[in-house]
């Protein structure tokens, strides 16, 4: 059984794969990796199942050895990593040896960096998924972030260890976008004209507090219409919500499942990879789109996702 | 119904008061055909037979340091402690569905004279198992997570827990009714069920 030990956690790092969807009905959200699309890059570039269980690590990575060597990559930000001294690149298959350290330092980028491994990381699946859900301490590795000496479990692998590396081409396509592309929200219309144009003509600014459940807005403040108020429905991934005081929060993969607060916009599925890039005081604006153009940006980048061609060796 | 007869490219579905969200793959199919499915399943919702109510019972240790805001309710609402209690264990609460965290149900309704607005600013932390009121729902939060419910008590029964197989003790449909314990009574079922 290989094993990596956790020398130093980082700031805030669990184990995610791509979430338990389908029990919104027991208030249960899919949680899952912030940055989808760099986790499964990352899992194919090691070869496993694009789903496999990797580590998520947040604005500050850790360091970790492993004693019987591993096949690894990084994906998504660039937290500056080196393998003993030398340093490696993002988006490429490399082989830690027996006894050899990996480690991270701050974010040069964006907000999280995955580490995928040969194998996955294997934990007790919580409603078939190992993604950690750390409001209720559910899933992942004891329900909980990382911590100094922990020693995770490689999952099995078969097949070779042959380097594989994402084209420079893919990588460029696949950029966090700081201008968020939204679809009009279920109470779009409880905001009066003058309120909708603040929201899509202002930046905003990522607040500190911002996590795996909301992403806080700081800027100018989206007033409603009328002071009515929302009997409590479901909410979903990426809905921008309107609270009283008019600052908008967008719900993330940690979100609540329901809520009585307004949305105003939906952020599109094809940029939710780039809200787990946002880092506290990143500016974001807002562009609307219709829900076709929605859908072919999606369509493209499932396409791009899924391509054989970008795995070479 | 859309449990029991899944529809594909369905994934999730999220259900509130009087709405449900449904979250579909947009890859396969469009707003336009899931409104046509769902048409289909409205048509016969009148016909589907409902499991039997279950009645679930919750133990509360109502105010002192368990109901941070039992006084002030008791104040505002003009009515002794005593009748608080006896107001909030009085009636048999629905389920009317689980959201917000895994396990918390949204309950009703609470008698008139207990209806109470949310808390102006909401606690950045109230205590798993914490039983709360707002407007005319109640609740029990089963983690400790931030909350505007004007918090009446705290039960030492655990509402949602990953290694049980009925993973919430509540069900949306499930009948509740809350059973007032002392604080003694409190810790020993506390021990009994950790």
């Amino acid at each position: 059984m290989d094993v990596i030990l956790v020398r130093e956690p980082g700031l805030f790092t669990t184990v995610q794969d791509l979430g338990r969807e389908g029990f919104g009905p027991m208030g249960v959200s899919p949680s899952g990796a912030a940055d989808a699309v760099s986790l499964r890059f990352g899992n194919r570039l090691v070869g496993n199942a694009e789903g496999a269980a990797g580590l998520e690590m947040t604005l500050l990575g850790g360091t970790f050895a492993f004693p019987d060597g591993a096949v690894l990559t990084l994906t998504g930000s660039d937290f500056g990593a080196t393998l003993d001294t030398k340093s490696v690149q993002l988006w490429t298959a490399f082989e830690a040896k027996p006894g050899q350290t990996l480690k991270l330092g701050p974010t040069q980028t964006g907000a999280r960096c995955y580490l995928c491994v040969r194998g996955g990381i294997e934990v007790k699946a919580f409603l078939g998924s190992a993604s950690t859900h750390i409001l209720g301490g559910l899933g992942g590795f004891e329900g909980r972030a990382l911590r100094k000496g922990d020693v995770l479990t490689i999952g099995a692998s078969s097949g070779s260890a042959r380097k594989r590396k994402l084209s420079a081409r893919v990588v460029k396509g696949m950029q966090p976008r700081k201008i968020l592309r939204v679809t009009p929200g279920p109470q779009d219309d409880w905001f009066p004209e003058a309120s909708r144009r603040v929201f899509y003509e202002s930046a905003y600014r990522v607040a500190e507090e911002t996590n795996r459940m909301g992403i806080r807005l700081q800027g100018a403040s989206v007033a409603k219409a009328t002071e009515g108020e929302l009997t409590s429905e479901g909410v979903s991934l990426g809905a921008v919500q309107v609270p009283e005081g008019g600052l908008p929060i967008i719900l993330f993969v940690e979100q609540q499942t329901t809520g009585g607060y307004p949305k105003i916009a939906n952020v599109i599925s094809a940029d939710f990879h780039s809200l787990g890039q946002l880092r506290p005081r990143d500016e974001v604006r807002f562009e609307r789109v219709d829900w076709e153009t929605a859908r072919n940006l999606l369509r493209e980048q499932e396409q791009l996702q899924a391509s054989e061609e970008l795995l070479f060796e | 119904m859309l449990q029991q007869e899944a529809v594909a490219g369905v994934r999730n579905l999220h259900p509130g008061y009087c709405s449900l969200l449904v979250k579909f793959d947009a890859l396969r199919m469009r707003h336009e055909d899931v409104e046509a499915i769902l048409r289909q399943y409205l048509e016969r919702l009148e016909k589907i037979e409902l499991p039997d109510a279950r009645l679930v019972e919750i133990p509360v240790c109502y105010g002192g340091e368990f109901g941070p805001d039992f006084t002030e309710v008791a104040a505002l609402r003009g009515m002794t402690a005593k009748q608080v209690i006896e107001l909030h264990a009085s009636v048999e609460y629905l389920v009317y569905f689980l959201g917000f965290v895994p396990g918390f149900a949204y309950l009703g309704e609470l008698p008139e004279a207990l209806v109470t607005p949310r808390l102006a600013a909401p606690r950045r932390r109230v205590p798993a198992g914490s039983v709360g009121i707002a407007g005319n729902q109640t609740g029990v939060y089963p983690f400790a997570t931030p909350g505007g419910w004007r918090l009446l008590g705290r039960t030492p029964a655990k509402m949602f827990q990953a290694d049980r197989d009925e993973l919430s003790l509540l069900s949306i449909g499930d009948r509740v009714r809350f059973v007032p314990i002392s604080a003694e009574r409190f810790g020993a079922l506390e021990k009994e069920w950790t």
